[in-house]
């Protein structure tokens, strides 16, 4: 627990992750190699949390982290976080725009000027995929609908704090339903997400939190989202005591999704929706962090948790 | 009731956010239970802002500041307005 009282910030941390093989830099910010160990610590943690919700009945749904641009588009991301939206372009020219990109290349000009908007949008939340496929079914079953999504997702915000990469994995279970039902379950999850914490080892506190929306009208919708603790964070030190890292997060969107998507509860009203999300690098991070980087030496109460 | 009030009531009706009658609505109902939503609430502060060519300093950049006619007209008085909308 030395680590705690004598944190060394991103930057330290990230060149000791380096150092020791854990993450692999490719020369951006925000965007590395994953080692063995790391990976096996992911895995790991992924099947802790199935373990926990085995019997809350989710329908798994993977996805690659690829988004239908029109979905994108519907979901009014662009409205919220315009700054941090990813999207995938990719050559549309014919022979001569073909010449005139090797040209710019060649010459260090800016080649991406024939660079075209593609179908896809990297995923920003591991939900997102969800909400369309499910409204495209009609009414939601009575009792709601629980979705268990994973997915890699992208957020452009280049950082040298090894814990806010660009491009991560997320955990998710999301719950659809009446609002009673999605508040219901996203209590559920805290307690879950404070047990799994205690059980890690690791010291968190919970608070509320808000997503980072964009410019004078994201002030404002974050003072809102904050007014209605819409927003729970679990916070694990990872870089900072004084500032920890969000690990967890719980989510309830109210009827924002149902709106946009007019998702409709068996009895006719408009869906509600909240989310539970893991961030899965960040939970490694904070386990490296609290435990060291040798596995094998791990508290055993841990490694009987994430390994059996 | 007051000049401002209609004023604001003008660019609620305007806005075409609220799902209840704005005739009925009282200075002092809650806006977001006749429908307004979070998004909807950042337009209305925006409209708000060029029709009365002031900007809302961050501390009023809050639920409780759009929360009714009432709570607006305050907020805008707050702001010293004294010009009538253009």
């Amino acid at each position: 627990m030395q680590a705690t009282e004598t944190m060394a910030g991103p930057e330290h941390y990230l060149s000791e992750l380096v150092r020791a093989g854990l993450l692999i830099p490719v020369g951006v910010d925000g965007l590395y190699g994953r080692s063995g160990d790391f990976e096996d610590v992911i895995e790991a943690f992924n099947n802790v949390i199935t373990r926990l919700g085995r019997d809350d009945g989710a329908e798994v749904m993977r996805f690659p982290p690829g988004l239908n641009r029109l979905h994108f588009e519907q979901s009014e991301y662009l409205k919220s976080f315009p700054q941090l939206a990813g999207t995938v372009h990719s050559f549309m020219g014919g022979e001569c725009e073909h010449h005139e990109l090797l040209r710019q290349l060649a010459e260090g000009e800016d080649w991406t000027g024939e660079q075209k908007p593609t179908d896809i949008v990297i995923t920003p939340a591991a939900c997102y995929p969800i909400y369309p496929v499910l409204a495209a079914r009609g009414a939601l079953p009575s009792g709601g609908k629980l979705v268990d999504v994973y997915s890699y997702c992208f957020r452009h915000e280049p950082s040298k704090d090894p814990a806010r990469m660009q491009l991560f994995r997320m955990r998710e279970h999301v719950r659809i339903g009446s609002p009673e039902e999605v508040v219901a379950f996203r209590e559920t999850w805290l307690e879950r997400g404070r047990m799994l914490a205690t059980e890690l080892g690791v010291p968190f506190e919970v608070d509320v939190a808000n997503d980072p929306f964009f410019g004078r009208a994201g002030r404002m919708l974050a003072a809102n989202q904050r007014d209605q603790n819409l927003k729970f964070e679990l916070l694990i030190p990872i870089t900072s005591k004084e500032r920890p890292t969000a690990c967890m997060s719980f989510n309830y969107h109210q009827d924002h999704f149902g709106e946009i998507w007019h998702m409709q509860t068996a009895a006719g009203t408009v869906a509600h929706t909240a989310c539970v999300g893991f961030g899965m690098e960040r939970v490694a991070l904070a386990l490296f962090r609290h435990h060291g980087f040798d596995l094998k030496a791990w508290p055993e109460s841990v490694r009987k948790l994430l390994w059996g | 009731m007051s000049s401002l009030s209609n004023q604001v009531r003008e660019i609620l009706a305007q806005g075409q956010w609220l799902k209840r009658d704005l005739e009925t609505l009282r200075d002092d109902a809650d806006l977001y239970d006749a429908g307004l939503s979070s998004h909807d609430s950042v337009n209305l502060m925006l409209a708000l802002e060029e029709a009365f060519d002031v900007e809302f300093p961050d501390a009023l950049l809050k639920r409780r500041t759009f929360e009714s006619i009432q709570a607006i007209s305050s907020a805008l008085s707050q702001l010293k307005i004294d010009a009538p909308v253009p």
